[in-house]
């Protein structure tokens, strides 16, 4: 990857920090159409592989965009896109706690806040679509995937279990060859 | 977080940053497939650093402030103890531990992606990442029903943000900005109207 490319890069995930309104696996759709349709960097396997090694590792969901970094372009692309996607975040977050707190009641910033809502749910969908969607178009895998999100959504819905258990039963079930 | 409730001085603080920074550290290492129920496990229950009110209010802003949620939480309580430091050591302390370990992951993956046991724990992982992501959406879907836009509206919007972004795979600034100020501006109207004016 050139510099000009690493720059843009950085500059796409400045850019996403502030549009991720509910957490920065909301703007996965993105990062998809970014990465592997427009620029060709990565591939659909490795762009969800990337977000399932980032769920097997303890921390931040957020982590996962450092994988898409390093697989993107190796260490600098880890550094590029983990600081595009906190810097503008935290520089705001500082700022905007401080000012919002104290206006939390105004009309201002409740219709921000109603007004994005529906949108970070409709991305919430979205993010979960593009992640299985590779799985699901593969009549090979599809049946097993479906079979292991139905149980992950019963599971997490209807109980308080710990998304780890999951993770593993995940793990466990790709390895015995049933997704 | 106006009010009382952050005027109440918690029941205990970090003494120092380095506290500050072993305590996200810690809460940070056990969240696998998310932090957020760790981290109030340990910020109310353990340390008591914050009570259930105070987490749930720094939770809301949180979430509706762009960027990572977990991470603006870690800022938001830094903040408060030490001011920009503790937001940085915080940070740190959330971020560092784990990136080296995800980081080291990948390059491993890299090396054995080819055998079929690694890439299949790979695949049923990513299946359970997917309905991880979606069942916090359909737990989140209830609250649609308290928006001032009224529930069907509210859930017009999601739809539509999920077929422009996941199946027409529009760029997401657009979307934001397009539906985002529709949105806002519906959500405006119908506050005003419910509201005396200020």
């Amino acid at each position: 990857m050139t510099g000009a490319e690493l720059f843009g890069l950085f500059g796409h995930f400045l850019l996403l920090s502030l549009l991720a309104v509910g957490g920065a696996i909301t703007t996965a759709p993105d990062m998809h159409r970014y990465l592997v349709t427009e620029q060709h960097w990565l591939n659909d396997a490795q762009f969800t592989s990337s977000i399932a090694i980032a769920q097997a590792a303890p921390g931040p969901n957020v982590l996962f965009v450092a994988v898409l970094g390093w697989n993107a372009a190796g260490p600098l692309g880890a550094f590029a896109t983990t600081a595009g996607i906190l810097l503008p975040s935290t520089v705001l977050s500082l700022w905007a706690t401080r000012w919002g707190s104290q206006r939390r009641e105004t009309r201002f910033v409740r219709s921000f806040t109603n007004g994005l809502t529906p949108l970070t749910l409709g991305l919430l969908l979205a993010t979960g679509w593009v992640l299985a969607e590779p799985y699901v178009r593969v009549p090979q895998y599809r049946w097993g995937a479906l079979g292991l999100i139905a149980i992950t959504v019963l599971v997490m819905v209807r109980t308080k279990a710990s998304p780890m258990w999951l993770v593993a039963l995940g793990a466990l079930a790709g390895v015995l060859g049933l997704v | 977080m106006s009010g009382s409730a952050s005027e109440a001085t918690p029941p205990a603080a970090p003494a120092n940053l380095r506290e500050l920074f072993f305590a996200f550290n810690r809460l940070s290492l056990q969240g696998f497939g998310g932090v957020l129920p760790v981290a109030q496990r340990e910020l109310v229950e353990r340390k008591r650093w914050l009570d259930k009110q105070q987490f749930v209010e720094m939770l809301a802003v949180s979430q509706v402030l762009p960027g990572p949620n977990v991470v603006n939480l870690a800022l938001m309580f830094g903040d408060r103890c030490f001011g920009v430091r503790g937001a940085m050591t915080a940070l740190a302390g959330m971020m560092l531990a784990p990136l080296v370990i995800v980081l080291l992951l990948t390059v491993l993956y890299g090396q054995y992606s080819h055998h079929p046991l690694v890439s299949g724990a790979l695949r049923g992982m990513g299946a359970v990442a997917a309905g991880l992501v979606i069942s916090t959406a359909l737990k989140l879907l209830p609250t649609l029903r308290r928006n001032p836009m009224g529930r069907w509206l509210a859930l017009g919007f999601s739809a539509l943000t999920f077929v422009t972004t996941a199946l027409l795979r529009w760029p997401l600034v657009w979307v934001v900005i397009g539906l985002g100020s529709l949105a806002m501006a519906l959500a405006w109207h119908r506050l005003a109207r419910a509201e005396p004016p200020q």
